[in-house]
């Protein structure tokens, strides 16, 4: 991997290093944002993975990593990067292994995993201030087991255990100031429709040393209900609504890298999806679209 | 070589000390704590070289164990009773992994109620797991087994993750005198350790633990990790051989006391076998032909050699520290399907005791040998037999009444 600073789309690799042909939906944005960010981390990596659609990235023979491969649980992918990096440390420290033998070890885990059943080992790992990156595609369900509700999903939203008029009753959990309150090095959200903006921040990531989230938003063909072809168009638009905001910790301070000026109405986004269809159809939820364009509203009001 | 006073939790840290680990993954619980603290004081003042760090749960450091020693080094941990239930689920991952190392499980008795004492309900848990298990009766066991299972383990034949047990309490807080291997005895006996190509490392990636699709290849390395596991019983054996040459001491799969020729024999494994030798030498100076077979290698099942041990033997009193609700005590279950078929096969009288840390009194194991050699000579099997005296009762009772007079006088349950 070259060390020059990403500045332009010209500055990205142009080699790919992730293979292709896995088992991962058509139209997958959580393996679009892992194409863009595997270029960047390169092959000296051992991605430790939680249970999720991911894990069928690696189907015994076939695996589309360059680097390696190690699948834990559902709720234990950090303990897992916990053992392979303390025991990388010990075998450099007692030079049983040379230095060019070490690897950079990344959590690849679902937002089923990072919103719920791991946040424990999460915050243990983060609060030992392991050495890790920790990469979440956030499709905002349990998409492997056909989309139920997660702590991810977003309110209204409809899924397989909310298929009511009003969709999921909760609210998205804030996993980005979940990781920010344990003081990690770095935290930042992705999208892989934005990869200049992706790139700048893998790049960050990879020269710190410590706990690291990347929180990457999924767009989901299968579990928001859109056709495979909409799924770069759909992340802009999560981008230029506000539903999702790129930012990024560092020194304990929030920047937002793209703010969304003049911000489109949020119903662009969720009108593109299956799973909002309700709030327009047979009849316009008027009440619904303005509480979700409300809280939109006031994320951005304390940032603007 | 030094022979010093020790707990068996001492004794297990000494033995993870002159296996060299170099690192241990833990959670403290009791009665097991002693060990990672002991651990722990060795890494901080220099004693030992690696790293011990603290996970927030037993399912994570369960996890951080395989990861390690999926990564090429040598592993310890240590956990008892709801700790080994919350890790189950990576019991059972990381013995599929094929990486070796050793966890020290201190038996307690399992929720519910909630207790401190000991009993094997813990370990019978991950019997099926692919976890090898050595249960100890005595602390040197406990420090020889740690050696002996990193063997074992390690060994190209077997590739295993191992268990050594001893009880909470009764081994884990008492004292015993000791034998301290010499560093480079321990060393000639158990080499370094060799990742044998199970590693991470840049220069030669690879995937591990990866998925698979149907039951084609999910048999298939079932079927390996079991066949591993049968390995074991010959490797255990050459192991076991190779250690009393460097230190003299016995550790057999199967430890038999005063059993040659006796027609009942008490079946158990654990700490209060001690107890049962103490029985066995009161029955034999009243002119009883009674011994006792201790099972130190639970997993795998040293089938063949029980076989052989229990040739000519008339009856088998089965004394179960644990207890398969709906069933009965594991320990009968195992050795009936062990001896099935053979022919003049020992009768099998099962008996439940000692769970939570109950003590087995010796007047028990005179009447539970009564009671075996009775039913031997009738040629039916008793029906099983829960130990519970008369005295225990009256004292149940009287916590009965206390807890019904205060919820009386509380207001409770109106």
């Amino acid at each position: 991997m070259s060390e020059h600073v990403i500045q332009r789309m010209k500055d990205l690799p142009s080699t790919h290093l992730l293979g292709s042909g896995t088992p991962m939906c058509a139209g997958c944005g959580g393996l679009g944002a892992l194409h863009e960010i595997y270029d960047l981390l390169g092959t000296r990596t051992v991605f430790v993975n939680a249970a999720g659609c991911m894990t069928l990235l690696s189907v015994y023979p076939f695996t589309p990593f360059r680097g390696s491969w190690l699948y834990t649980a559902m709720a234990s992918a950090p303990a897992g990067a916990q053992g392979v990096r303390d025991a990388l440390d010990i075998l450099l420290e007692h030079k049983r292994i040379p230095p060019e033998d070490d690897l950079s070890t990344v959590v690849l885990t679902g937002d089923g995993a990072a919103y719920g059943m791991g946040l424990s080992a999460t915050s243990g790992a983060i609060e030992r201030g392991l050495d890790f990156l920790y990469l979440c595609y956030d499709n905002e369900g349990y998409g492997n087991t056909g989309q139920q509700f997660s702590g991810a999903t977003p309110h209204a939203a409809r899924t397989s255990t909310s298929a009511g008029a009003r969709g999921y009753s909760g609210e998205k959990k804030d996993l980005f100031s979940i990781w920010t309150a344990h003081r990690p090095v770095y935290a930042a959200t992705v999208i892989g429709a934005e990869p200049l903006d992706l790139a700048k921040k893998i790049e960050k990531a990879k020269r710190l040393t410590g706990p690291r989230l990347v929180l990457a938003l999924a767009p989901c063909p299968t579990g928001w209900d859109f056709d495979p072809q909409q799924t770069v168009e759909i992340g802009r638009l999560a981008v230029r609504t506000g539903i999702w905001p790129l930012k990024e910790y560092l020194d304990g301070k929030v920047v937002h890298t793209r703010v969304p000026h003049p911000r489109q109405p949020v119903e662009d986004y969720l009108k593109t999806q299956g799973r909002f269809r309700h709030l327009f159809e047979p009849a316009r939820n008027e009440a619904l679209l303005g509480e979700i364009q409300a809280r939109v509203d006031a994320y951005w009001a304390n940032v603007e | 070589m030094t022979r010093v006073l020790l707990t068996g939790n001492g004794a297990a840290a000494w033995g993870a000390r002159l296996a060299r680990v170099d690192y241990v993954p833990a959670f403290p619980i009791t009665p097991q704590t002693e060990i990672i603290e002991t651990l722990a004081r060795w890494y901080d003042t220099g004693e030992m070289r690696g790293r011990l760090t603290l996970l927030e749960s037993e399912h994570s450091m369960i996890t951080a164990a395989g990861a390690a020693a999926a990564t090429g080094v040598r592993v310890f941990s240590a956990t008892s009773s709801q700790g080994l239930l919350y890790g189950m689920e990576m019991i059972y991952t990381v013995a599929g992994w094929r990486v070796p190392f050793v966890l020290v499980n201190v038996s307690r008795g399992l929720a519910s109620p909630i207790t401190l004492e000991s009993d094997h309900n813990d370990l019978l848990a991950a019997r099926d797991s692919g976890f090898l298990a050595i249960v100890c009766a005595t602390c040197q066991e406990v420090l020889d087994s740690v050696l002996l299972a990193y063997r074992l383990g390690e060994d190209p034949r077997v590739r295993l993750p191992v268990i050594v047990n001893l009880d909470g309490f009764t081994l884990s807080f008492t004292r015993e005198p000791v034998e301290i291997p010499e560093a480079a005895r321990a060393a000639d006996f158990l080499p370094a350790f060799d990742p044998q190509g199970i590693s991470f490392r840049a220069s030669q990636p690879s995937s591990q633990a990866v998925a698979v699709l149907g039951g084609t290849p999910y048999s298939y390395f079932r079927y390996e990790t079991h066949l591993a596991a049968l390995n074991a019983l010959p490797v255990y054996d050459e192991i076991a051989g190779a250690f009393e040459q460097c230190f003299g001491r016995a550790h057999p799969a199967v430890e038999t006391y005063r059993a040659d020729d006796a027609d009942v024999v008490f079946f158990m494994m654990g700490a209060f076998a001690t107890k049962a030798k103490a029985a066995v030498d009161g029955l034999r100076e009243a002119g009883e032909r009674v011994g006792l077979l201790r099972l130190r290698l639970l997993r795998p099942f040293p089938e063949a050699r029980l076989r052989a041990l229990l040739a000519g033997t008339r009856g088998v009193a089965v004394i179960d520290q644990n207890l398969s609700n709906g069933k009965g005590g594991v320990l009968h279950t195992e050795l009936a399907s062990a001896l099935y078929g053979m022919r003049d096969a020992p009768l099998l009288a099962s008996f439940v005791g000692g769970l939570g840390g109950r003590d087995i009194g010796a007047e028990e194991f005179y009447e539970m040998a009564a009671v075996t050699r009775r039913a031997a000579q009738g040629g039916v099997a008793p029906a099983p037999r829960l130990l519970y005296t008369a005295t225990e009762l009256r004292e149940m009772r009287k916590l009965q009444a206390v807890a019904a007079v205060e919820r009386l006088e509380t207001g409770g349950g109106q």
